[in-house]
């Protein structure tokens, strides 16, 4: 395939970027004929409610606010995101990132309410939090091959329970949430660098947004241009060339699942030190945010800017459901949506395969020869991985 | 009634960017045996797979017996009688041979097994063709001969007529390749269609009636057996003449470079060691070749030697350094070079691009890091087109090439350059030639003897008797984990070698 490769349409990354938008149109559109079948009359209006989101509300500033509020919690869901792709560029599926996620949390607002920490503190600790809960995932898959799907599953659960148990001192007597971190310990709160004041004065919009951004060019960077990330994508792509070429490959998987353990504790501590939400110790099931970023990841490409603009556009959707009329439709409607759309991301590679024969076929038609001779090529190979930039 | 048992007329099969199969017409006459003969990628396998409908060529018929059929699943190529002995048997190891035999064509009554039938239909068909089988062995404890046995019974238990053997003799011993041509003309002259697929010259001019030779997914043209040479088959499936004799001057061995002595490898298998207190030396400027059958412990004597498996006792010292408990990347930095048995699972990161595969085992050095941890890529580049250049690999687009799009000989001849350009004291090369073709073949014996010449010690492990008795300049075999013997490759015979590689022979042997 020597010539006429530059074409955009045979471009990985461009493919993969049409595959994304094709998943979302096709989720927008099922969504759709659901919204239909449970009511006919509203269901326009309810798909429209849901992709303007914020820009519901006419004047600037409201709209701005409301957009600040989406933002607050995207910022949290690029950084699982960023946790499920960096382990997944090793190899890793880290469906763990929930418990991670949930361990960032307890530590972090354990710190604010409890130890009475300031916010730089608070972070670390969230950090320390996540990496250990996916340094235990790295331990047992390296040294007892104990698949990393299954001991991160079992301990999203470890890690909820615990953490409800440990903040269930500082909840508000009259609810099952944690104590505000404004009231109880204002100096943990992110600083906002008059971030807010950008967002209609949304108080919620903390350097946190800006820190995510940054952290996602950061992992491309570590992945793609470090010694590092050139150990851990080799030991992804072929674990026993690795350990062929004398590269650390325990280490490297126990490195990679803390390093994603931390950024998605992290993510916790972006969403629960802005003040936003406060965490429900009453609550028996795993914070959706860890397998929304699993969602993101796949609908970002596999990418780490992608994701930072699949992570937006999931919570978009998610956000834009909460302002459907709830006398008509469930509040889960954009859940759903999300879901489909993310159901779709598997066929990525099946698409690109798709628009790969069409161009084989086309170019077959008008040149005859380009003969390379090359082995037997498996058809699905070069769709393995999604974005993967040269 | 048609002469052919199979025709496949005019088949093009295309994969993006390529042609696979280029307007190929194989006909296999009945009751002959008919060599398929081509260099890895010439596209046999594709066309295999085009007979067993797990490909659709976009042009071209298939005819049965004159008739045209469609094959659109392994289950109907099953239905017309053909049956396949694939390279790497399909037998369930826990099973009997018999079990084997009839799995998916058992015979039942109400749900219940009914074997005593079977085993009258196989005993009578093992007798019939001289296929000696223990039917109520388990396949792991049989000689892989017998396991090719057990495939080929396989094949006749279901009545098939046309039997494809694909590259059957790569694992067999030369005392086990010899009955087995037996056993396949025996076939023929019951009447059973054979197609033989290989690349090994010899057993074709032995065996086979016709050949039909491919090179880069074309047809190049079927000749009689009995009219052509070695020479002229060689000539047709590379496109030019090659030399199948190896030019070496006289070894002038050095100091000992690499000692190893009493080393024993624990086997993934079993309580057994798989390498079994072995002893020998390898010395500046002469090659070693460990020879034997696949599997009596010459991949594990290697991953001893390069540090992937941990030893269970021994001591190995390269140039005088002790390196036995040395990590992997101790070994290579200290002038260890490895070719490694399988390219795919250790020697290359498929998915990274070629220039990233050049410095796999040097990322971490100055050439190609800073002190920041970053890659300094345009030193890679420029350094992966040196030996791009220098070794001569081919690919579509050059540094940035996916290794996974590759040849087989060009895949195999990055690895090579890369470790060559190691300048190591130690070349461990591990089956360098398997799978590549004559034209692959005669490079790599020449940079092996250049090492040698250059004055480097190199350890080759071979399967096969051409490259074993050609290449080194010295001969150890190996059976089951134990050096049997050593050789001078110019005093030795094949049929010596072959009852050694056999464990009928063995000699008491001290490095």
């Amino acid at each position: 395939m020597k010539k006429n490769n530059k074409s955009l349409l045979s471009n990985p990354g461009f493919q993969t970027l049409l595959a994304s938008l094709v998943c979302i149109v096709v989720g927008l559109l099922v969504g759709y004929i659901v919204l239909l079948i449970i009511n006919p009359a509203k269901a326009t209006e309810g798909i429209v409610t849901i992709l303007k989101n914020f820009l519901t509300y006419g004047s600037g500033k409201a709209a701005m606010k409301y957009l600040g509020n989406t933002l607050v919690k995207t910022a949290p869901l690029l950084m699982c995101a960023l946790s499920v792709q960096f382990c997944y560029s090793a190899g890793l599926f880290n469906i763990g990132a929930a418990g991670q996620y949930v361990a960032g949390a307890g530590l972090c607002l354990y710190a604010a309410l409890v130890l009475k920490m300031p916010w730089p503190v608070c972070l670390i600790l969230s950090m320390i939090a996540g990496a250990a809960f996916g340094a235990v995932v790295g331990v047992l898959k390296a040294y007892r091959n104990v698949n990393e799907v299954i001991s991160g599953i079992m301990l999203n659960w470890i890690g909820l329970y615990t953490v409800n148990m440990a903040l269930t001192p500082v909840k508000e007597t009259a609810s099952p949430y944690t104590q505000a971190v404004a009231t109880v310990n204002p100096s943990a709160l992110l600083p906002t660098m008059g971030l807010g004041a950008i967002f209609g004065n949304n108080k919620y919009v903390t350097i946190a947004i800006p820190l995510a951004v940054l952290i996602a060019v950061l992992i491309w960077v570590v992945l793609n241009k470090t010694v590092f990330g050139y150990e851990l994508r080799a030991t992804g792509l072929n674990k026993e060339a690795a350990k062929y070429s004398g590269m650390k490959e325990k280490t490297n998987t126990i490195l990679t699942l803390a390093i994603g353990g931390a950024l998605a504790g992290l993510g916790a501590s972006f969403l629960f030190l802005s003040g936003f939400e406060q965490w429900s110790v009453t609550q028996s099931s795993v914070p959706t945010m860890g397998f929304n970023g699993i969602a993101a990841t796949f609908l970002g490409g596999l990418h780490p800017i992608g994701t930072i603009f699949s992570s937006y556009f999931i919570q978009h959707i998610t956000s834009g459901g909460s302002y459907l009329d709830k006398a008509v439709f469930p509040a889960q409607i954009s859940d759903l949506i999300s879901a489909i759309i993310i159901y779709l991301c598997g066929f990525v590679a099946f698409f690109r395969y798709f628009i790969n024969t069409q161009i084989a076929k086309r170019r077959r038609d008008t040149a005859n020869s380009n003969d390379v001779p090359i082995n037997t090529p498996a058809p699905a190979d070069n769709n393995k991985k999604g974005g993967d930039e040269k | 009634m048609s002469e052919y048992a199979i025709e496949m007329l005019n088949i093009t099969k295309r994969f993006p960017g390529i042609i696979a199969n280029d307007n190929i017409t194989l006909q296999l006459r009945k009751g002959e045996i008919h060599a398929l003969l081509g260099e890895n990628g010439a596209g046999k396998s594709t066309l295999m797979s085009v007979l067993f409908g797990m490909y659709q060529p976009e042009e071209g018929v298939i005819k049965k017996d004159g008739k045209e059929v469609k094959i659109n699943n392994p289950n109907d190529a099953n239905d017309l009688g053909i049956g396949m002995v694939h390279q790497h048997f399909m037998l369930v190891q826990c099973f009997t041979v018999l079990d084997n035999i009839i799995l998916g064509a058992e015979t039942t009554q109400y749900g219940v097994l009914q074997k005593d039938e079977a085993r009258r239909k196989v005993t009578e068909l093992s007798e019939k063709y001289g296929l000696k089988v223990d039917l109520d062995a388990k396949i792991e404890d049989i000689t892989v001969g017998m396991q090719q046995r057990t495939e080929i019974l396989k094949m006749l238990y279901r009545d098939n007529e046309i039997l494809i053997f694909d590259e059957p003799t790569a694992v067999l011993t030369p005392a086990e390749i010899d009955d087995l041509m037996v056993i396949m003309k025996n076939l023929s002259a019951e009447g059973k269609s054979i197609l033989f697929i290989s690349h090994k010259l010899n057993e074709i001019m032995t065996v086979a009636d016709r050949c039909s030779v491919l090179r880069r997914g074309k047809y190049i043209g079927t000749v009689d057996i009995k009219d052509t040479t070695q020479e002229e088959l060689s000539r047709m499936m590379v496109g030019r003449d090659v030399s199948l004799k190896v030019d070496k001057t006289p070894a002038h061995p050095g100091e000992e470079v690499l000692r190893v002595e009493n080393m024993s490898v624990a086997s993934k298998r079993g309580s057994k060691m798989a390498v079994n207190n072995v002893s020998f030396n390898v010395r500046a400027g002469e090659i070693v070749c460990i020879a034997g059958i696949d599997g009596n412990g010459q991949s594990e004597l290697v991953y001893g030697l390069s540090g992937l498996e941990p030893l269970a006792s021994g001591k190995i010292t390269l140039k005088g350094k002790d390196i036995t408990n040395s990590s992997i990347r101790e070994r290579s930095v200290s002038g260890l070079s490895h070719i490694p048995e399988d390219r795919h699972k250790h020697g290359l990161v498929l998915d990274y691009s070629l220039e990233y595969n050049m410095i796999l085992q040097r990322y971490f050095s100055p050439d190609f890091s800073n002190g920041a941890g970053f890659l300094k890529r345009p030193e890679i580049r420029s350094f992966s087109e040196k030996l791009i250049d220098q070794f001569d690999v081919r690919s579509g687009e050059g540094p940035v090439t996916i290794v996974r799009s590759m040849s087989g000989g060009n895949q195999q001849k990055a690895i090579i350059a890369r470790e060559l350009e190691k300048n190591p004291e130690l070349l461990i090369a591990v089956q360098p030639t398997r799978g590549l073709d004559v034209g692959a073949i005669e490079y790599i014996h020449r940079q092996l003897i250049a090492q040698r010449d250059a004055g480097k010690a190199v350890l080759l492990v071979s399967l096969e008797l051409e490259e074993v008795l050609g290449v080194p300049d010295r001969i150890l075999v190996m059976y089951e984990g134990e050096i049997v013997g050593e050789f001078d490759p110019k005093k030795t015979t094949r049929e010596e070698l072959g009852l050694y590689m056999a464990g009928a022979r063995k000699e008491g042997h001290t490095a």
